[in-house]
């Protein structure tokens, strides 16, 4: 680890809304350079890194579309530098098939969705959580990624370094899970000076081109990276390919790569558990929550305490991969999981697997356009608790 | 008493090519290793470091060109190599990068982005080898398929009019447009050199005949007769308007260098118009690193 | 203890940077918290524009409205439309120029002020945001003095932070003086249209 560059940090207090905060979590991250294609809720972003990046030294482009925007990243990763981009529902929709090429090409880079109402054009500026399952399943084919949502415009910041961090640390595409409510909503932002920021660098190699194979896994599984322009004659292909690059079509080499995808993550799964618990020393329930819905359901909470019911929550900053000894391990301890979330039931499916019957688990679903209504989360605690 | 003699049998195209991987997918009579062969010649003659150089491709036949070059090269999704390089090109403005790819991928699913590419004056050097054919997929009509053409899905023949590729990049404001066949090796060659050592958007349209898919099926059924019939129809006219240029079946193919004009790439115009705003690299630490935001973050109203 | 604020207006009266100024007053300068939330969409484009302000000594947890307890309006559109849901003896502050009152203010402890033609007396009608802020500190106490006039300073570009300074004093000095003469102006049952217009709050 090293730590951000003080010349793209905007130390200080500031008020300042999630976009806001995004974007400069991730030029403290170390990326001088995105590309995007405008789309509400999720603009600011792009907007306000196109105004800073020429004094940080980097570039933002406008794409002709997302298709563009989530291709053109990883050519900028590829020559040695941070990226990422930015987009909303029909937008990440249009990136998918980048974000299987980053996951099978092992492009570090960032996609940042600020989830409105959906299917379709559905709701530009009103919040949703519906593109929970699209960050974990959404290209074709099996990968696996990591997906952080933040609940406000402070951990906009916090998270989208973090992202950034993690994108670099396995060689993944990270998605960061925004939502409209959380992108539009000003709030104190406090970044802190550039040493205390840790960035995770670019794993380069230090091989010698003809002795580097620009795919063979490291210890942790991780390939070493090296850029276009540094002399190795990289071949970079989203076939099936061997440890050189090189496409190798066959059902081993297909099953080596693709655990090895798999396993580079699954390997420190422990280290992704992001959690933030609050009152679980006596709770004989508990509200697992993330993103915006979980300030509504911490305001639940305490309604539902004020009324004698014991009652906890867990938050998950990372919902992938998602924290699944974590979610079994309770449920064997509690009376019910409350899940409520801005879509008809996405993670709350990944609850019902891992609690595996050992306790009730309550739906609270939502179409999105708003939050839920605190009186709805004690609602269904109580229903939890009957 | 015998001698042994070393013939050094070098061919300098394997400095370009990853000879580890030939022999290439390309089946007999097919035109793009042809065009490979005369980019790799023109590449070497323009003495650029090959370590700077990046070729990158998309999905299909001639979409395997990035494969079989030794530099940094990059196969990337269906369509999409021309935003990938420009990615490329704009974090690293020191690399030459050659997006080399066929008429489907680069004019069909990624016509936007060459439209756009053109219209940004990227510096880019496109290759666009033209078969008429969706190839890797077995002969499917393409925009680029002519008139009447046969191809499995217009078993009848096809009927929507062709699309004229350098026209259009012409009009989105490409600086360098020219065509050749796989008959006019040389002049090819000549043209890939001198578009190498120009700046911006730089398109060469490599008409190139796939006898398994195409040409079985449109009396074209080898090479050969392909070339024979690029011999015969192609006429040189350097600096023809490209809305003259259209390549309808069985007729003209007009061939050569259309449009070659000085015109601010995209990294320029950008420097103009940023002026003491730019900074190619961080700044140093001594520098304000509140300059170039708005007094406090009232970017929120 | 939580107030919820809504500011609204029409496009160009800096309705969200006065939002901007009191959240920022009321997180950074009080340290305290405050969320922001403003309306987004078509119904934000063009005429209206609208903002959200909840600020708490306690971390903000609902992030939205639930029903406002200040509302500030400096149009007759904002007025129409935002009055019906202020909550019952919460407090009205209107531009006294701009917005015509009629019962939809009953029950509304009401407070207007002359902000448009104070902007214009300092030289800019484009501060008449600033005045309000500066009223509506006066009026309700609910961010503090010194801490607005930080956020208005830190707010502005420098060479208007005088201007905006005075702006602020201006309204905030309008609402010591109109405290001082009509502490309590609640008007309850039905009050003429006449009356209503002809009032002095
Ligand atoms: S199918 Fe056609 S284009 Fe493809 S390699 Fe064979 S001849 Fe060439």
């Amino acid at each position: 680890m090293t730590h951000a560059n003080p010349n793209s940090v905007l130390t200080g207090t500031h008020f300042m809304n999630g976009d806001a905060a995004c974007c400069e979590g991730l030029l403290a991250a170390g990326a001088r350079f995105a590309a995007g294609y405008p789309i509400t809720p999720s603009t600011e972003v792009v907007e306000r890194f196109a105004a800073r990046t020429p004094k940080t030294g980097g570039l933002f482009i406008q794409m002709e579309d997302e298709l563009a925007a989530s291709i053109a990243i990883q050519g900028m990763v590829w020559a040695g530098e941070k990226s990422f981009t930015v987009t909303s529902g029909p937008g990440f929709s249009l990136m998918m098939e980048h974000i299987g090429y980053a996951a099978m090409t092992e492009t570090p880079c960032v996609f940042v969705d600020v989830q409105r109402g959906g299917p379709s054009t559905g709701l530009p500026t009103l919040p949703a959580q519906g593109d929970m399952m699209q960050a974990r399943f959404g290209s074709h084919g099996d990968y696996l990624t990591i997906a952080l949502v933040p609940d406000s415009p402070q951990e906009c910041f916090d998270l989208a370094v973090e992202s950034m961090n993690l994108a670099e640390r396995f060689r993944i595409p990270v998605m960061f899970m925004m939502d409209e409510c959380v992108g539009h909503m000003t709030e104190k932002v406090v970044i802190p000076p550039a040493e205390q920021i840790p960035v995770y660098p670019r794993r380069r190699t230090t091989k010698k081109p003809g002795e580097y194979l620009p795919f063979a896994p490291g210890e942790d599984l991780v390939p070493e990276m090296a850029h276009a322009g540094e002399g190795h004659g990289l071949f970079v292909t989203g076939l099936t390919h061997d440890d050189r690059g090189y496409p190798l079509m066959n059902p081993a080499q297909q099953h080596k790569l693709v655990n090895r995808l798999f396993d580079k993550i699954l390997r420190a799964a422990d280290d992704l558990v992001m959690v933030e618990e609050e009152g679980m020393e006596d709770a004989e329930a508990v509200v697992i929550c993330y993103g915006i819905t979980s300030r509504v359901a911490r305001r639940g909470i305490q309604l539902a305490r004020e009324k004698g019911h014991k009652v906890g929550l867990m938050r998950l900053k990372c919902v992938w991969p998602f924290p699944e000894k974590l979610v079994h391990g309770l449920a064997g301890r509690m009376k019910a999981i409350v899940v409520p979330e801005l879509n008809l039931g996405q993670v709350v499916l990944e609850v019902e697997r891992c609690a595996a019957g050992q306790c009730r688990v309550i739906r609270l679903p939502h179409a999105g356009g708003t939050v839920h209504k605190p009186a709805d989360i004690v609602a269904a605690i109580e229903r939890g608790m009957a | 008493m015998s001698t042994t003699v070393d013939f050094p049998i070098h061919n300098p195209v394997e400095d370009i090519l990853r000879m580890d991987r030939i022999p290439t997918i390309w089946c007999p009579g097919c035109g793009i290793g042809t065009s490979v062969n005369s980019f790799a010649y023109a590449l070497l003659s323009t003495g650029i470091e090959l370590k700077k150089v990046a070729i990158v491709s998309g999905i299909g036949c001639s979409g395997r060109v990035s494969g079989y070059t030794k530099m940094d090269s990059f196969h990337v999704t269906h369509g999409r190599a021309i935003p990938f390089a420009t990615g490329l090109k704009l974090a690293n403005p020191e690399l030459t990068v050659v997006v080399y790819s066929g008429d489907g991928d680069l004019t069909s699913i990624g016509g936007n982005h060459l439209i756009h590419a053109a219209r940004r004056n990227m510096d880019l050097l496109v290759v666009c080898v033209n078969n008429m054919i969706y190839a890797m997929t077995g002969g499917q009509a393409a925009a680029t398929t002519p008139g009447a053409a046969i191809s499995t899905t217009t078993p009848y023949g096809s009927f929507e009019p062709e699309l004229n590729i350098a026209h259009l990049v012409d009009a989105a404001g490409a600086s360098f447009v020219a065509r050749w066949t796989v008959f006019h090796v040389k002049m090819l060659e000549k043209t890939m050199k001198e578009a190498l050592s120009k700046k911006g958007f730089r398109f060469i349209e490599v008409l190139s005949p796939c006898p398994t898919l195409y040409g079985r099926r449109n009396n074209l059924a080898d090479g050969l007769a392909a070339m024979k019939d690029y011999k015969e129809r192609s006429k040189i006219r350097n600096g023809a308007p490209t809305h003259e240029t259209a390549l309808v079946q069985g007729g003209e193919i007009v061939v050569g260098k259309f449009v070659d004009r000085e015109r601010p790439d995209y990294l320029t115009l950008m420097r103009q118009q940023l002026g003491a705003n730019y900074h190619p690299l961080p700044p140093q630490p001594d520098e304000n690193p509140e300059a170039g935001v708005a007094k406090e973050d009232c970017c929120s109203c | 203890m939580l107030t919820e604020i809504r500011i609204a207006g029409f496009g160009g009266q800096g309705v969200i940077l006065s939002a901007h100024v009191l959240g920022r007053a009321a997180a950074i300068g009080q340290g305290g918290y405050a969320t922001m939330t403003q309306n987004y969409g078509p119904e934000a484009r063009g005429g209206a524009a609208s903002a959200a302000l909840v600020v708490s000594d306690e971390p903000i947890l609902y992030p939205y409205l639930t029903e406002p307890d200040i509302l500030v309006v400096m149009s007759q559109e904002a007025y129409s439309r935002f009055t019906p849901e202020l909550k019952e003896g919460g407090v009205l502050i209107v531009e006294r120029d701009l917005v015509h009152m009629d019962s939809k203010a009953l029950g509304r402890r009401v407070y207007s002020i002359p902000a448009t033609r104070i902007a214009e007396e300092l030289g800019k009608k484009m501060v008449l945001n600033v005045v309000m802020v500066g009223f509506l500190c006066a009026i309700t106490k609910a961010v503090d003095r010194e801490a607005c006039r930080e956020a208005v300073s830190d707010s502005v570009p420098s060479r208007f932070k005088e201007l905006n300074l005075n702006a602020f004093d201006r309204g905030y000095d309008y609402g010591i003086e109109l405290l001082k003469t009509n502490p309590e102006p609640t008007r309850q049952g039905s009050v003429s249209h006449v009356e209503l217009e002809s009032a002095n709050w």
